[in-house]
């Protein structure tokens, strides 16, 4: 398998701009110095840091407007009620999805997937019936899937990638002879390599077959515009933590038919309709998926986080991160003996995963670590890609609104700092 | 202890050293012990195989394979050279702190189980061939993907 390799800046046209300097002051965290050193955060696709605009406003929150939600009379249930559900219309109106009732709260989307996978396919998959995923999947969308088949005596495909990093799809043909497909599951943003997907295949692909489209939005939603209207998913997952907001808050949006033919996730109060000894009957949606105490205060902290990222603009935040990965694919590729992964910077998130020779990435994740550069090493939750990419791990780096490109710098000469421990 | 080291205490000499040449790097055939481990936060291997004397008891040899990161690379190789010629009851009981006393530098707790890797896989490897059960919480690293 050949990976290209980038010796140049690519060129990439912005559109409108962002400017990261004055939106770095937003963050609290970059107030700090890591080991004496300036902090380099180039870790926000495995977990964004949080603007004041939400910490405070949630602190607010807690301060003048929390109490369970849905349950009682008194001002305060209203107030914490109303803060949940504006959450819930702004997620609504962030993903473009048709009614708020399709949108569920939960944890990340890991939940949401999981709610799928349960809910949809344990009582739609049987024998006979595939559901296929893509070598790219990150485990949150591969893992549930896995198992779901297996339990029910389903199949359980996977699209292999091709030498650019794609999806190959030309065996689907062969699938749809040999198969009766019920689900295709994929990211829209690839959380290891930064791909961005051209859905649109698989999406026509997966109706024509009669099967549900389900989308791993976590990695796209805080960097780019999803519209599930647009993608023409039936279902598409997202987690907070990535996009500003805090940890423990997530969403799922599903289509109202399909959400409301399907068997509750998760049992207990809030969900139900009515509860006799012999019977219990569901709530509407979206509660029939939302069992137990909300994240409440979490969700609204959601709410806000969208707030900050729509005031950007997600169009300037994508602009910002391909001019960002063009940047770091042209300084990485002067250090000797680097292997960049994934496609050109038009079509990448801002993710770059690389190694350095053969230093395993959690040594040169550990030396970077000694001069303020936070990266991740490792898998990324993606170990049939790693197995395709013929490497146990990878490094890497990956940016968001906030990041400025002296910290790519600071990543460059750490790299070289590294070669020299292992020299 | 602290979980700040410094470039030179981690990366230091001699961890370099044991990861750039490795101990008893390569395979027994016909081993009379051996057992993989998997670290699955860092996809880190080790495989280790261990020959008996003719006391069935005496570790002869000790050998193993694999591929990781520095620390855990450098941990298994001075492992190696601690247990050869050693008896099984006594690295199948081995403290962990001897053999971080051998590494000598502070370690974070994710590094930790880097290190770790080697001694539980070798230890899991005697247990099995001795047919005694293995301690609960073998090490201390209950995450730890043991094959």
């Amino acid at each position: 398998m050949r990976w290209r390799r980038y010796d140049e800046i690519v060129a990439v046209t912005a559109g409108t701009k962002l400017d990261a300097r004055t939106l770095r002051a937003d963050f609290p965290i970059f107030e700090q110095e890591i080991h004496g050193k300036r902090l380099a955060y180039l870790d926000s696709a495995n977990t964004s840091q949080k603007p004041r605009q939400v910490l405070d406003g949630m602190t607010k929150f807690y301060e003048t407007s929390y109490a369970n939600v849905h349950r009682a009379v008194h001002v305060l249930a209203e107030r914490a009620t109303s803060g949940l559900e504006g959450a819930r219309e702004k997620t609504r109106a962030f993903l473009n999805a048709p009614d708020a009732r399709e949108v569920i709260f939960l944890r990340n989307a890991t939940e949401g997937l999981n709610l799928v996978a349960y809910a949809w396919g344990g009582n739609n998959l049987g024998p006979g019936d595939a559901v296929v995923v893509t070598e790219l999947e990150h485990h949150s969308n591969f893992v549930p899937w896995q198992y779901i088949a297996q339990r029910q005596g389903a199949e359980f495909l996977m699209l292999r990638i091709d030498e650019n990093g794609d999806p190959d799809l030309s065996h689907l043909e062969e699938i749809a002879r040999d198969h009766t497909v019920k689900v295709v599951a994929t990211n829209l943003v690839s959380n290891s390599l930064g791909t961005i997907h051209d859905l649109a295949p698989l999406v026509s692909w997966a109706h024509e077959q009669g099967a549900i489209f389900v989308c791993d939005a976590a990695q796209a939603a805080p960097h780019m515009k999803v519209d599930v209207q647009a993608i023409g998913a039936d279902f598409v997952a997202l987690s907070g933590h990535k996009m500003c907001a805090p940890s423990g808050i997530g969403a799922l949006w599903g289509r109202g038919e399909l959400l409301r033919s399907m068997e509750p996730f998760l049992l207990g109060g809030h969900m139900i309709n009515s509860v006799r000894v012999d019977k219990t009957t569901w709530g509407e949606l979206p509660h029939k998926f939302e069992a137990g105490t909300s994240p409440i205060a979490e969700a609204y902290g959601l709410g806000l986080a969208i707030d900050y990222l729509e005031a950007i603009g997600l169009e300037a935040i994508e602009a910002h991160e391909h001019e960002l990965a063009a940047y770091a694919l042209g300084r990485l590729a002067e250090v000797p003996d680097i292997r960049l992964y994934g496609p050109p910077a038009e079509r990448r998130a801002g993710v770059v995963s690389f190694n350095l020779g053969d230093i395993h990435p959690h040594d040169v994740a550990q030396i970077l670590d000694l001069q303020g550069v936070a990266i991740r090493a490792g898998h990324h939750c993606c170990q049939p890609l790693m197995q395709k990419l013929g490497v146990a791990a990878t490094n890497r780096a990956s940016f968001y609104l906030y990041t400025i490109p002296e910290e790519i710098d600071q990543l460059v000469e750490g790299l070289h700092a590294v070669r020299k421990v292992f020299a | 202890m602290s979980t700040d080291p410094g470039l030179e205490s981690l990366y230091r000499e001699v961890i370099l050293d044991h990861y750039k040449n490795p101990r008893g790097h390569g395979v027994i055939e016909d081993a009379d012990a051996e057992a993989e481990g998997q670290n699955p936060l860092c996809g880190d291997e080790v495989s280790i195989y261990v020959a008996f004397g003719e006391d069935g008891e005496t570790i002869d040899d000790v050998k193993f394979s694999g591929r990781g990161c520095a620390i855990s690379q450098a941990a298994t190789s001075m492992l190696m050279e601690m247990t050869k010629g050693r008896t099984a009851d006594e690295v199948a009981a081995l403290d962990k702190d001897e053999l971080l006393a051998e590494i000598g530098v502070p370690l974070t707790p994710v590094r930790l189980k880097c290190a770790m890797l080697g001694l539980t896989t070798l230890k899991v490897a005697l247990h099995k061939a001795k047919g005694t059960p293995l301690p609960e919480g073998l090490a201390g690293f209950d995450e730890l993907d043991l094959a």
